[in-house]
């Protein structure tokens, strides 16, 4: 595992903060999200549906869908805001410097053209090669990514691979431009359990030798822990814990955190109940004052619903948790 | 204790060739899929019968087969003894279809959107005839609805201002609705997250503590799998290859295929274990291999794989179809 102070960090998310204009007043997806990943690194952020994990790579590599909008904070990659960008200019850089992965390898890849003409515009595009040059590149980035008989599999349509070949396309096709950065939304989740682990295996090989930091979005804490080095646990547009994957996963120091953790049914000890979280995660236009987790909470105080806690030290991990304030009251 | 539901050489086969002019134009060959092909077991009262496999191995298939969605090809479902087939073809398949429910994996496309809760659960109870007039009718639906976690106010609302895990325990709630002893579960908690998948989880093993239910679990989840299963079959390729208690599964699997697929699970524990990398992927079901249809991807596979399909026997108190595992070679 890296230390992440080591290195400069490559991507750096400073105060994120992302609204929805809705006719009935505006909604606020992200808040306040903050966090940065080394080069080589990969860092996982998990939760469940509508938490925000999402929203946080897609304004991240440009793509928030309108009338989503970065309201405030900012995004650096090595050093450079991109996220006040004109288009062109961050069109350029997002194909460069950040390669995307997306749940569904069927609608990433364009079905009416072989999947080298793809590579190849997509290698052209970002680097300065010729036609032949670009094609050799192509058949090489298909062999890095396991794709069997890669000169010929190189003229076929994305129609003729199984899915777990075409989640092999769509890597190889992230990392066209040798990409610094790579935000991986889902990448294994439309997979069969025995193609998700070698997508795995192969997205940690590729990020080891390329050095690229990699952003992991699942809501599968068994992806995270075979995979990442940090994660973050996102809830209700807001990260309520980040830190090593081991200590976040073993030793969850947010009641959030404890519970997901708890609700997953194991593979090594019997139990006759899953723990439970009561209640479900609140919708955007509700979400409660103080911290948005504590109607669920079961170890909330009086303090937890008139005041949000930040990210507090909390262990190695950081939690947004007033259990964590110095000095603080906390009732057993 | 007697086996409740048994199901014996099952098989279904689609046509699904292309249309009848482009075959003779193009001259291509009628097509067919062998969806199940042979598939036997039985559960006994109040036990948990799990199906795990890939997509395309035929476990959905065998769901709607038990509850009578599909008509098999060959082969026998007996429900206490007693034909399925036949009972559910003849005029009083009511009896039958009481006692058999079935939960689906999509919550949000398993009820109708038009719909009040009042009347996706009371469906039933009206069809069956179980209670007389409105008031009964409110009653009891009031009841199971109580029964699953859900309020007697929620009756009158529409199935979108609930959550997944909510509309997942009003299809509970329909299901039980009849009363039944065999419910079978295509994936219920594939589509929710997982402290959702929790809530559901428990609610769905208090209900068989309380009402000594049967259950036919499908699922793609090894983990859920082993929490809520007392037997597990491990499905290939429309067959079973491996059948046998959960713990006996899970501490020492026979098959490679079953092998395979446990070291292939992402696991939260970290046990650090040594991974076998899972080579190769799912056949085409079109064309499925000669002899046992895991020997291209399996690492013990000799001759005799390539040419003969192992039957599933009783070995080492599992059941299991390996030429390797019989031999002992494996």
């Amino acid at each position: 595992m890296r230390d992440p102070t080591t290195h400069a960090p490559l991507l750096e998310v400073r105060h994120l903060r992302v609204e929805f204009p809705t006719r009935r007043g505006t909604l606020l997806a992200l808040d306040d999200v903050s966090f940065d990943i080394a080069p080589g690194e990969v860092l996982g952020v998990v939760g469940e549906s509508g938490a925000g994990k999402s929203l946080t790579g897609a304004a991240i590599i440009g793509l928030l869908e309108p009338p989503g909008r970065i309201a405030g904070g900012e995004i650096l990659l090595q050093g450079q805001r991109i996220d006040n960008l004109p288009y062109a200019q961050l069109r350029r850089i997002r194909g460069r410097q950040i390669g995307a992965i997306f749940q569904d390898p069927l609608t990433s890849l364009n079905p009416l053209y072989t999947v080298g003409r793809q590579l190849v515009e997509t290698i052209r595009t970002h680097l300065p090669m010729n036609e032949a040059d670009a094609r050799l590149r192509a058949i090489r980035l298909l062999q890095e990514t396991g794709i069997p008989a890669a000169e010929a599999r190189i003229d076929h349509y994305p129609h003729q691979f199984s899915g777990g070949m075409r989640q092999r396309v769509v890597i190889a096709l992230a990392l066209a431009a040798e990409p610094r950065l790579i935000v991986a939304d889902e990448p294994t989740t439309a997979l069969d359990v025995s193609i998700q682990s070698q997508i795995i295996a192969l997205l940690k090989r590729v990020c080891r030798e390329h050095q690229a930091a990699v952003m992991l979005v699942t809501h599968d804490m068994g992806v995270i822990a075979e995979t990442c080095d940090r994660v973050a646990v996102m809830y209700a547009g807001r990260i309520v814990e980040i830190g090593p994957v081991q200590q976040v996963i073993h030793a969850p120091s947010h009641p959030y955190t404890a519970g997901l953790m708890g609700s997953i049914p194991s593979m090594d000890e019997d139990r006759e109940r899953l723990l439970q979280i009561e209640g479900a995660m609140p919708r955007l236009d509700r979400i409660p004052p103080g911290c948005p987790f504590h109607p669920r909470c079961p170890r909330a105080f009086d303090r937890c619903s008139r005041e949000r806690p930040d990210l507090l030290d909390a262990g190695a991990t950081r939690a947004a948790c007033w259990l964590h304030a110095l000095g603080a009251e906390a009732p057993a | 204790m007697s086996a409740l539901v048994e199901v014996h050489d099952l098989v279904k086969v689609f046509d699904v060739s292309a249309p009848w002019l482009n075959r003779v134009v193009e001259r291509r060959p009628r097509e067919f899929v062998h969806a199940v092909d042979g598939v036997s077991f039985s559960i006994e009262r109040g036990r948990t019968l799990a199906l795990v496999g890939e997509s395309g191995c035929g476990k959905s298939t065998v769901a709607r087969l038990l509850v009578g969605l599909y008509a098999p090809t060959r082969g026998t479902v007996r429900f206490e003894g007693q034909d399925a087939q036949s009972k559910l073809t003849s005029s009083d398949s009511h009896q039958l279809r009481r006692r058999v429910q079935m939960i689906f994996q999509d919550p949000y496309a398993s009820l109708n959107p038009r719909w009040k809760v009042l009347d996706i659960v009371g469906e039933p109870l009206r069809e069956h005839g179980l209670v007389k007039g409105h008031a009964a009718l409110r009653q009891r639906v009031a009841e199971l609805l109580h029964s699953v976690g859900l309020s007697e106010a929620d009756v009158g609302k529409f199935p979108h201002q609930f959550s997944g895990g909510q509309r997942q325990r009003i299809s509970i709630a329909r299901a039980l609705a009849t009363q039944p002893e065999f419910l079978v579960c295509d994936e219920p908690t594939s589509a929710l997250d997982v402290s959702v998948q929790a809530q559901v989880l428990n609610l769905m093993k208090d209900l068989q503590r309380q009402h000594g239910l049967t259950y036919l679990f499908i699922s793609h989840n090894l983990a859920v799998v082993r929490h809520v299963s007392d037997e597990v079959g491990v499905m290939y390729l429309g067959r079973l290859v491996e059948l046998a208690g959960r713990h006996q599964l899970f501490a020492a699997p026979r098959h490679p295929y079953t092998r395979m697929l446990l070291d292939a699970i992402p696991d939260v524990s970290m046990s650090g274990r040594a991974r076998t990398p899972v080579q190769g992927e799912v056949p085409n079901p079109l064309a499925p291999p000669t002899g046992c249809a895991f020997h291209p991807r399996c690492p013990n596979a000799n001759e005799r794989c390539g040419r003969e399909r192992p039957a599933l026997k009783a070995l080492h108190g599992v059941r299991v179809a390996c030429h390797a595992v019989e031999e002992g070679r494996l």
